[in-house]
């Protein structure tokens, strides 16, 4: 079975995400993980991922750096503080926003996985 | 008192190997000092002077058969037979000790017999040493020394061994509410372990450990570190706090259970998931808290290393 995955630059060129961050190297996704809880996303999310939160501070970026999550996706149209993006480049994590609630987000990052 | 004040019963073990160990041979005096049976107990009392003993076992070729002590002297200067024969005079139906007896033997002999001094005989029961008290304290504080020092060799190898065990130790120092650097101790793990080529998952179980105890240090205690040891194929956190402590550990424990507030809530915390999390990763788990002084959590995480990808 082939392992389902997506490219990271697809999610500004399908979905027209907004690019906050994105890493130098281009990266791939096998999963994605929606949960405004901290605690749930660390024990739980798989490792590549993408995370849709509406969590825009740097502790998401924390817990994304610790849990082997590649991308998250802040829903929703919440801003995005400085200092999540520093730390977002500091861990080298691509930062995205859309208007898109986590629900549609998830629906069309699971849609995308699956077209892959 | 007991001429030599050890127990050969229940002395520490150390001791009781000891004089279990050493043989009756390995603390009598020699070379001997006898003299024939018709030797004159003048000439006896001048080779005591002059040997400086206080017993001379008198000998017919190696054969024991009797003993001239200093009371024996005494006595016959008491009684003015000094210029008579050893033979005469000499204390025979001697106890004696063998020289592959072992040392307690000697000791219980002190014990039990009014005597100073033991001749020693050989198998073939011939004189082969003379043993008194203080031969044998001399020899058991050597030995004694000897022991107290490799005991002490032994404990600083230990100590040294387990200082060798932890590869690396690092300590974190966590303020309450500075939700800026949250994440910080772990992420530091992490890469740690990382370079240390640990497994995937142990790295994950590890991170989310010490990520939701860093958390735990932020939200709720006035402050505390984060200490990691890791060697020996474990991660040890230990984190320590200085209050407020907490009320009702069981309850604290309960997936769900949470006192954080609204605004700790919004930024995604709070959800009482924290420790169930920390307790649910790793492979050992222990919490104390008192109240008003602090909480103290362990959590201890076996590592594993990456396996070697081999075509």
């Amino acid at each position: 079975m082939r392992e389902k995955f997506l490219k990271g630059s697809s999610i500004h060129n399908h979905l027209g995400y907004t690019e906050i961050y994105l890493p130098e190297k281009d990266f791939s996704v096998t999963s994605g993980f929606t949960s405004d809880l901290l605690s749930d996303v660390m024990a739980n999310a798989e490792e590549d991922s993408v995370l849709m939160t509406i969590q825009a501070h740097r502790n998401s970026v924390a817990v994304a750096a610790l849990a082997g999550i590649r991308a998250i996706i802040i829903c929703s149209g919440r801003k995005v503080p400085a200092d999540m993006l520093t730390a977002a480049e500091e861990h080298a994590i691509a930062l995205y926003t859309t208007e898109d609630n986590q629900f549609t987000a998830s629906w069309k990052i699971a849609d995308l996985l699956e077209k892959s | 008192m007991n001429p030599i004040p050890i127990n050969t019963i229940n002395s520490p073990t150390v001791i009781l190997e000891l004089i279990y160990r050493l043989k009756i041979k390995d603390v009598m005096s020699t070379p001997l000092v006898t003299a024939d049976k018709s030797a004159s107990l003048r000439s006896i009392q001048l080779l005591m002077r002059d040997k400086n003993v206080t017993g001379i076992p008198i000998v017919q070729g190696n054969r024991l058969l009797g003993l001239v002590s200093m009371d024996d002297i005494i006595q016959a200067l008491d009684l003015g037979y000094i210029e008579e024969t050893a033979e005469k005079h000499m204390t025979r139906n001697l106890t004696v000790l063998e020289d592959d007896m072992p040392v307690s033997f000697a000791i219980t002999y002190f014990d039990t017999y009014p005597y100073h001094r033991f001749p020693v005989l050989s198998k073939k029961k011939e004189l082969v040493g003379m043993v008194t008290t203080r031969d044998i304290s001399a020899r058991l504080l050597l030995e004694i020394n000897r022991e107290v020092d490799a005991i002490e060799q032994a404990a600083a190898a230990k100590h040294v061994a387990h200082e060798d065990s932890i590869v690396k130790k690092q300590t974190f120092t966590v303020l309450r509410h500075n939700f800026e650097n949250a994440g910080y101790a772990s992420t530091e793990l992490k890469k740690f372990l990382k370079s240390e080529n640990i497994d995937t998952a142990a790295i994950r179980r590890a991170a989310v450990a010490s990520y939701e105890l860093e958390i735990n240090l932020v939200v709720h205690s006035e402050g505390g570190t984060i200490t990691s040891e890791y060697g020996d194929n474990k991660l040890k956190l230990t984190v320590t706090d200085t209050g407020p402590g907490i009320p009702d550990i069981d309850a604290a424990m309960e997936e769900g259970f949470s006192t954080a507030n609204s605004w700790i809530r919004s930024l995604g915390f709070g959800a009482g998931m924290g420790l169930p999390n920390v307790k649910r990763v790793s492979d050992e788990f222990s919490i104390t808290s008192e109240m008003g002084k602090g909480t103290i959590v362990v959590a201890v995480i076996y590592l594993s290393k990456k396996k070697e990808i081999s075509q």
